[in-house]
């Protein structure tokens, strides 16, 4: 059943009609749905008030509820008064009614036989018997109308209202979803450790970036382990110098390449970065502005390089010294990006709805945790190629050896304590 | 040109800084930590501000600032000041200008 077998002819209906036709689009749905409420929808229109009355209960038919049978009764008499309506306007000599009206409810009902119930043919039989209703019992019954469409209205607009908030928040969610198994697939295959990969709510592009940095991260540490291997060999056979600085120059070339992967994903999303999410869960405890601290570093080579000549001794600590210096200076450049964001974002009257201000300056700075990051991984960088220079070949290549099964050991160790077996709950 | 040149020969360490600039406050921090008394000019608080964060782009500062001055020559900008630093360079450049309480 649809408006469009209404047929309208008169100019004075079209205005009704046009609300009818309006109201139900897409909206056809809404009213089989909420019972109750919707059966006092009726548009404020007035002579074709009949027509919509008898729209909303041939509808409503379809899904007979208990709520139904007062507002039914409540509806009927529109359609007794509609026919008296037209009658007594008839008799008036009211040219704003038409006798097609009732016809046409009339011949609604006919029609609309096989949905309709026997209470809907119940009114058409009563028109004759309502003749005696009074004019301003009608009067006040369309009152009552337009005041029931009017609150059906907001209601409605307040659920649509609803409705589309649920909508964006679902595609938010979807769209989340698909960026976080888009990284799971990465991560899973290639990873140590039992991290799951985030990304917040990166846009698209930077996903794109995130995942690439992912894959790419994942063949790093592969061939960095292969490295590793083959330093070990090198070292236990004995091959000649010059052989050995070619394994030491790729060793260092290869921290350089994860150092530029790193400053390209940065730009992507720098939180990402310091996060540490793309390492495994033991270097992450020891992560320093997005990767390891380039004092630890020295900390973890220096032992396994003895013996060192006094010149070497002397050089090394002079490079621990500026290194942790560095370090420090960063560190405290860090905590006031931090206290320069916090009392950003904190700024401004926590009573206003509006926070943009505060949360786009907080943006601005956030900028420099780019610089941040790069300033760490040049430090990471200075401080391989200072050791290079101070030691001897053979020196160095332990050196990377040790460096590389140092890091190899942390990943073992996540993977080890992500597959610990759980302690027994106590009693 | 001028300005910066000029602000640059008057003290012993010039760093050339933006107020929300934190990388800027670290270097301080490490010229602190090395003895050295800098001089801080925000180049976003000076009506020149402009014309010498340009001066600055073409005396070779990628990022304009920090950009670090030393007896009045320009060193660089926080890479080269780091990468001095840990080849051991810096602290010979600041010896003439230490001043440790």
């Amino acid at each position: 059943m649809s408006s469009s077998s209404l047929e309208v002819s008169t100019p004075m209906e079209e205005e009704g009609i046009e609300a009818i036709e309006t109201w139900n689009v897409g909206e056809q749905q809404e009213l089989e749905g909420d019972e109750g409420s919707k059966l006092s929808i009726a548009l404020d229109i007035n002579s074709t008030c009949a027509k919509v009355a008898f729209f909303i209960i041939s509808k409503s038919m379809n899904s007979p509820t208990p709520q139904f049978v007062p507002s039914r009764l409540g509806i009927y008499e529109p359609i007794h008064q509609t026919g008296i309506w037209g009658e007594n306007f008839k008799s008036n000599g009211n040219p704003n009614t038409s006798t097609s009206v009732i016809v046409e409810v009339d011949n609604k009902l006919e029609n609309e036989s096989e949905t309709t119930s026997h209470e809907m043919l119940a009114p058409s039989n009563n028109y004759e018997q309502e003749a005696s209703k009074p004019i301003d019992k009608i009067q006040r019954r369309l009152a009552q109308n337009r005041e029931a469409a009017r609150k059906s209205r907001l209601r409605k607009k307040a659920y649509v209202q609803q409705l589309e908030n649920s909508r964006l928040k679902l595609i938010q969610l979807e769209q989340e979803l698909q960026r976080a198994r888009q990284q799971g697939l990465y991560m899973g295959g290639v990873l140590e450790g039992s991290h799951i990969g985030f990304s917040g709510t990166v846009n698209s592009e930077d996903s794109v970036g995130i995942a690439a940095f992912e894959m790419e991260y994942g063949r790093w540490v592969d061939v960095q382990h292969r490295q590793i291997c083959e330093l070990r060999t090198a070292l236990n056979a004995h091959i000649s110098d010059i052989e050995l600085r070619i394994l030491v120059e790729s060793g260092m070339g290869h921290y350089f390449e994860l150092f530029r992967m790193k400053s390209t994903v940065a730009k992507a999303d720098v939180f990402y970065v310091i996060s540490g999410v793309w390492k495994t869960s033991a270097e992450r405890f020891f992560s320093w502005i997005g990767g390891f601290r380039p004092s630890e570093l020295l900390k973890v080579l220096v032992p396994q390089l003895d013996p060192l000549t006094e010149q070497q001794i002397l050089e090394v600590c002079n490079l621990k010294q500026s290194c942790q210096q560095a370090e420090d200076a960063l560190s405290q450049g860090m905590e006031k990006l931090q206290e320069t964001v916090s009392s950003t974002v904190a700024g401004g009257p926590v009573d206003e709805v509006s926070y943009i201000p505060q949360v786009a300056t907080a943006m601005e700075k956030l900028e420099a945790l780019v610089s941040f990051v790069n300033q760490a991984d040049h430090l990471r960088q200075e401080t391989l190629q200072q050791m290079s220079r101070i030691l001897t070949t053979r020196q160095a290549a332990r050196g990377l050896l040790a460096l590389g099964e140092y890091f190899h050991r942390l990943r073992a160790l996540s993977t080890l304590w992500a597959t610990r077996p759980s302690e027994p709950s106590l009693p | 040109m001028d300005k910066v040149m000029r602000l640059a020969s008057e003290k012993d360490v010039v760093v050339f800084s933006k107020s929300s600039c934190c990388l800027c406050y670290a270097i301080t921090i490490l010229f602190q930590e090395l003895g050295v008394t800098s001089t801080v000019h925000e180049i976003d608080q000076d009506p020149e501000g402009r014309e010498m964060e340009k001066t600055l782009v073409r005396l070779g500062c990628n990022a304009p600032v920090p950009a670090i001055f030393v007896g009045g020559r320009l060193v660089g900008s926080t890479n080269e000041v780091m990468s001095l630093h840990l080849s051991g360079g810096l602290i010979p450049m600041l010896k003439p200008y230490q001043t440790w309480c």
